[in-house]
């Protein structure tokens, strides 16, 4: 009789819900790409909310560039988006050209030599940031092994860098009206074949490269269990969110500024948009983690694509910066995108005809994919979030500007 | 369609809340609207099928200097269905710097103007959660204001350099 009273004493009440805890994830967080802090709300492993605090990387471009010559702001930006700072560059620039150009007085043109350049640096540019964000989404996941082989070959590409500018991580190499000439690469010289030979002999050796990658990780199933199906971003929620760039093709949309508002020279060459499709036989779905990613992967072999053609081309003649005294842009704004690796880089800038501009905003494309996290993360579990943060890719840099 | 049919279209249907629009400047050509007016004209953007203004790409405050009375905010739109883009500007008062916010209306909207918050001091209401995001929250004054004077002392730590 003492035994079944003993027993029924112990019938426990099963609460559906444990107490919520916060627990603060970040800002030391080798998986936050930076310095993000996430306050997340939990229950168990399930994620009620993640808030995410950001702005302790905020170096004020925004009140610099206020103060500086229009020249003077490119060193700025490149510790915006310090892994594709070819890239920031070159959006700035292009926002002051196209301000440069509504001045009727003045001619103004950027030569077809800097205009080559430009594309080559910067889808080398483009390759060598995703290359960083395959090897450390490998590495949130647990694949340590994909980190070292990207950080190999981008080791290579950062070297071609500093063939030409001098740098390896900030460049401010490309100028407003072309490409700076600290180190000159004389049209048809012995250096500039040596270059692209040398830009040659990467892409031969990177090529194969991409599908060892996939192998390696993109079809590994511990990874492909951890990103597909997870956090679906449906493609209203990404244009609502202003999720751009390899985010927004991820989620099914086939956009890319290089196509669909050709800037620069970008309607010369043929290049396909990796656009994320369904794919039933593994898993993955249109707007998953798994998506964002297997986007980047795809984007390298186009950017290899432009760069074998220009290669094949060869670089034409000519001088590398336009003819231009002073950057005196007329009174106006103008907003102006560019697709950089993480998205649509925007900058605006109000000018009131002085050497110095009133107001430049950059508009992160990291900013506006960020925002979205707290609305993807709801309900999903904390080893979730870390996916998250790989796939849509961000530096901090570039959010707190 | 370019700007100036736009704002035929909506200068029809606000009326008098549509300014008008610059053509001396150089670049892009802005749609002034009433600050009344503002979420309307989004509203109305954003839902009439013939414009499809479904993405927000940037919305950003402006302050064009000491001697002005008014902080300006734009707003960049642009419609994926139909590509075309639109800006719209709007200036409200530095002294009462108020404007209903859009961020139901696009969500993007939502970070930025908690920085067009943080860094203008420009309050947006029917924010959900107007806070500042890249400035510390106890940080005092709207640094991206002309007339804003840098502090001596955060916390114990000197800020000029």
């Amino acid at each position: 009789m003492e035994s079944t009273q003993q027993t029924e004493s112990r019938i426990i009440e099963l609460k559906p819900f444990t107490d919520e805890m916060i627990v603060n994830m970040g800002p030391q967080h080798p998986s936050t790409h930076g310095v993000l802090r996430l306050e997340l709300r939990l229950d168990g492993e399930i994620v009620r909310e993640a808030i995410p605090h950001i702005g302790y990387l905020h170096r004020c471009f925004e009140k610099h560039s206020e103060n500086l010559s229009y020249p003077q702001i490119i060193p700025f930006t490149d510790r915006m988006d310090y892994v594709a700072a070819m890239n920031q560059n070159w959006g700035f620039c292009l926002a002051v050209e196209k301000l440069l150009e509504a001045d009727e007085t003045k001619d103004f043109e950027v030569p077809e030599r800097a205009e080559y350049l430009r594309v080559l640096i910067c889808e080398l540019n483009r390759i060598a940031s995703h290359l960083l964000s395959f090897g450390t989404y490998g590495m949130d996941i647990g694949a340590f092994t994909p980190f070292l082989y990207a950080f190999r070959d981008r080791e290579r590409l950062l070297l071609l860098f500093e063939k030409v500018c001098g740098a390896r991580l900030t460049y401010n190499y490309i100028r407003i009206g072309g490409v700076s000439e600290i180190i000159p690469l004389e049209p048809g010289s012995v250096a500039e074949q040596n270059y692209l030979d040398e830009i040659e002999e990467f892409l031969d050796y990177f090529e194969p490269k991409i599908d060892e990658y996939n192998d390696l990780l993109t079809s590994n199933s511990i990874f492909s269990e951890r990103t597909m199906g997870v956090a679906v971003m449906p493609a209203e929620m990404a244009i609502s969110y202003g999720a751009t760039g390899p985010n927004l093709r991820g989620s099914g949309v086939d956009w890319d500024l290089r196509r669909d508002e050709p800037y620069s020279i970008y309607d010369r060459f043929e290049f396909d948009v990796p656009v994320a499709k369904d794919i039933p036989e593994l898993g993955a779905v249109v707007g998953d983690c798994w998506s964002r990613y297997k986007v980047r992967m795809d984007e390298m072999k186009e950017s290899v694509k432009i760069v074998r053609q220009i290669l094949a081309e060869g670089l034409p003649d000519g001088p590398v910066m336009a003819d231009l005294k002073a950057v005196r842009p007329p009174q106006g704004e103008i907003y102006f995108r560019s697709e950089a690796p993480r998205g649509e880089l925007g900058f605006y800038i109000v000018s009131d005809g002085t050497p110095k501009p009133v107001r430049v905003k950059g508009r992160s494309p990291c900013f506006s994919a960020l925002s979205a996290l707290q609305e993807l993360s709801r309900g999903l579990m904390v080893a979730d979030i870390i996916a998250i943060i790989g796939s849509i890719d961000i530096v901090m840099g570039e959010v707190d500007r | 369609m370019n700007a100036e049919e736009i704002h035929q279209i909506l200068s029809d249907k606000f009326g008098e809340s549509v300014l008008g629009y610059d053509t001396e400047l150089a670049g892009d050509t802005c749609i002034q609207i009433a600050p009344t007016a503002i979420l309307e004209v989004c509203q109305y953007l954003a839902e009439t099928d013939t414009l499809a203004f479904d993405s927000l790409m940037c919305l950003s405050g402006v302050d064009m200097g000491v001697k002005e009375e008014e902080l300006s905010v734009v707003y960049h739109l642009y419609a994926m269905q139909h590509r075309q883009s639109i800006v719209l500007k709007t200036s409200v008062p530095k002294t009462d710097a108020h404007l209903p916010t859009v961020s139901h209306i696009w969500k993007t909207a939502d970070w930025h103007e908690r920085e067009t918050y943080d860094l203008y001091g420009i309050v947006f209401e029917g924010h959900t959660d107007l806070r500042r995001i890249l400035l510390p929250d106890d940080w005092e004054g709207y640094p991206l204001r002309k007339d804003y004077q840098e502090p001596d002392f955060y916390r114990g730590m000197r800020v000029p350099y």
